[in-house]
């Protein structure tokens, strides 16, 4: 009994460092847990990755103009990411070009700024810091700014779910109900934006996205109702992080990275396991539609 | 024709463009309210398009549609099947239920009432044990009815169907046609893009043939007649030949 209580509860009530990442984690969780779901079902799984990228300029920006402040750099991440979702979206829809081609094109740009503007001013350990954060430094405004994030996030998603999910779906009958997608699709990616830049101080902007990412794609293996799908999702990003946060404290390992591989090892485990379309649940329901009762019946 | 008291939708001069290149050209006609119409003609005729101009999904280049006052969010419109998601996690219960958002509005909640009209369509189309069902593990037959029972649970009155049978197997051919003559029935407008012109000569009173041009709009005897199929594969034919001769008009790829 003790044994288990120096295993998962101790770390967190000794330490208030841990008691910190924790809630910050949990925020995080709850933040990015349905995003990540809707950018799986909208096909674009790697859109993240990019607007992680593409706050790095106005992180940057922030960080010349009054140093190592949360507020200016967030602020500065949140118009660089904005800046970049809307212009490639705008392009896509200008040009026909395919929305992630075109945001290939502007995050890499915005990418090259950022770290041109870094190595002006920093040193390559502050863009590593920028990039990957660091859980157990998280101080009271950054605490505050992740779980602000969270609250909105919810709400809004909560507000636009029923449009969000016909966007997806069927986006011809959306607009032939006169449900146009276009600011629903802006809210959202507004909603991607600001919970990436929320990220970067605990998790880093990049471990964020595997936060975000890995438990959407792990949850499609375990349900086909999108309403499930979320909740699911979000659990996973919830058990990822604490799990993630012990390991990384009982053996000394970095943090961030932990929580991600603990998501990665959920989703290696969904893809083999996964109740509705995993590995082992082919395997076995295969032999069934060749039974010839089935088709006598 | 004339006649635009019995009018639902008036095309005057309709023209609609792709990449520059006149998909549908200089469609003037009109449908009447309660008919059964066909949009027939060849691949490439640009019957897709004029469909989706009527639904007010592409702009117009040129002309003008008159709705007689209703917007297109009161017509109920079925799509190509390849233009929705199949593989996305949502029961056939749900995507019918989509159809009472004209009614309930994007944020308002749906009542039992509505549920019960939505299990009442499903049984309808004969998918009656299929609500909970997810969509991806129906048949191409099954999918189709599952949207047809959407499009009633719209209780619109006017219809718009964009090749409603293709890809479907025959007895869902026949279900489906039975519900479309039960909506002529009822005095609904009913406006189908279609392929299949045996089809089309035996169950559909009234026949626009396209090819990017009306070659012939009226009673279906008098306007499929061979004579003018023939001309519409030699228009369509011609303009793709003039299109080839001319490479910044990519015939094969307009008025899908």
């Amino acid at each position: 009994m003790t044994a288990l209580y120096q295993l998962i509860a101790a770390p967190f009530v000794d330490f208030e460092f841990m008691r910190r990442a924790l809630v910050a984690c949990a925020a995080l969780a709850i933040g990015v847990g349905p995003l990540g779901v809707f950018l799986v079902l909208r096909r674009m799984s790697l859109m993240g990755d990019a607007i992680g990228h593409a706050v790095l300029p106005g992180v940057a920006v922030g960080y010349i103009v009054s140093g190592l402040s949360l507020w200016a750099m967030s602020l500065g991440g949140i118009v660089a990411g904005l800046t970049v979702a809307l212009l490639s979206g705008a392009t896509s829809r200008a040009t026909g070009l395919k929305e992630d081609a075109s945001l290939a094109g502007f995050y890499l740009a915005s990418l090259a700024l950022g770290v041109m503007l870094v190595s002006m001013r920093g040193s390559a350990v502050d863009l590593l810091h920028i990039l990957f954060g660091s859980i157990l430094a998280v101080d009271d405004d950054g605490l505050l700014f992740v779980v602000s994030v969270a609250t909105v996030s919810t709400l809004v998603i909560s507000v636009i779910y029923r449009p969000l999910v016909v966007e997806c779906f069927d986006p011809v009958f959306a607009r032939s109900v006169g449900a146009h997608g276009t600011w629903v699709h802006a809210i959202f990616l507004g909603l991607v934006v600001l919970n990436l830049v929320a990220a970067f101080q605990a998790l880093g902007t990049l471990m964020a996205v595997g936060v975000m990412m890995l438990p959407a794609l792990a949850a499609r293996f375990w349900s086909e109702d999108v309403s499930h799908i979320v909740v699911i999702a979000t659990a996973i990003a919830l058990v990822s992080s604490f799990v993630g946060l012990l390991v990384s404290f009982h053996f000394e390992l970095a943090s961030g990275p932990a929580i991600v591989l603990v998501a990665s090892a959920v989703y290696l485990i969904s893809i083999v396991a996964g109740a509705r379309s995993g590995l082992i649940a082919r395997w076995l329901r295969r032999p069934h539609y060749h039974e010839p009762h089935e088709v006598h019946r | 024709m004339t006649d635009a008291e019995n009018s639902v939708l008036t095309l005057q001069n309709v023209i609609v463009t792709y990449r520059r290149v006149p998909a549908v050209h200089h469609v003037t006609g009109s449908i009447k309210t309660g008919s059964l119409t066909a949009i027939a003609g060849p691949n490439g005729a640009g019957k897709s398009t004029l469909l989706k101009a009527l639904m007010g999904l592409v702009p117009l280049s040129d002309g003008e549609i008159d709705r007689g006052g209703r917007s297109p969010r009161d017509f109920a419109y079925l799509p190509q099947q390849p233009e929705i998601d199949r593989s996305f996690p949502i029961s056939v219960i749900q995507t019918v239920l989509l159809g009472a958002w004209p009614r309930s509005g994007i944020f308002g909640a749906v009542g039992s009432g509505e549920k019960q009209r939505a299990h009442n369509c499903i049984e309808k189309v004969g998918l009656t044990g299929y609500a909970e069902t997810p969509i991806a593990h129906l048949s191409a037959g099954q999918w189709q009815r599952a949207l047809f029972a959407r499009l009633i649970m719209q209780d619109a009155s006017i219809i718009l169907l964009d090749e409603p049978f293709a890809a479907v197997d025959e007895a869902t051919t026949t279900d489906l046609l039975g519900l479309i003559k039960a909506w002529h029935a009822e005095t609904r407008t009913v406006v189908a893009v279609l392929h299949e012109n045996a089809l089309i000569a035996k169950d559909f009173p009234e026949t626009l043939l396209l090819a990017r041009e009306v070659v012939a709009w009226g009673p279906t005897s008098e306007v499929m007649t061979s004579e003018n199929l023939e001309r519409a594969q030699a228009m369509t034919r011609r303009w793709a030949r003039e299109a080839h001769a001319h490479p910044r008009a990519p015939a094969a790829q307009v008025a899908r």
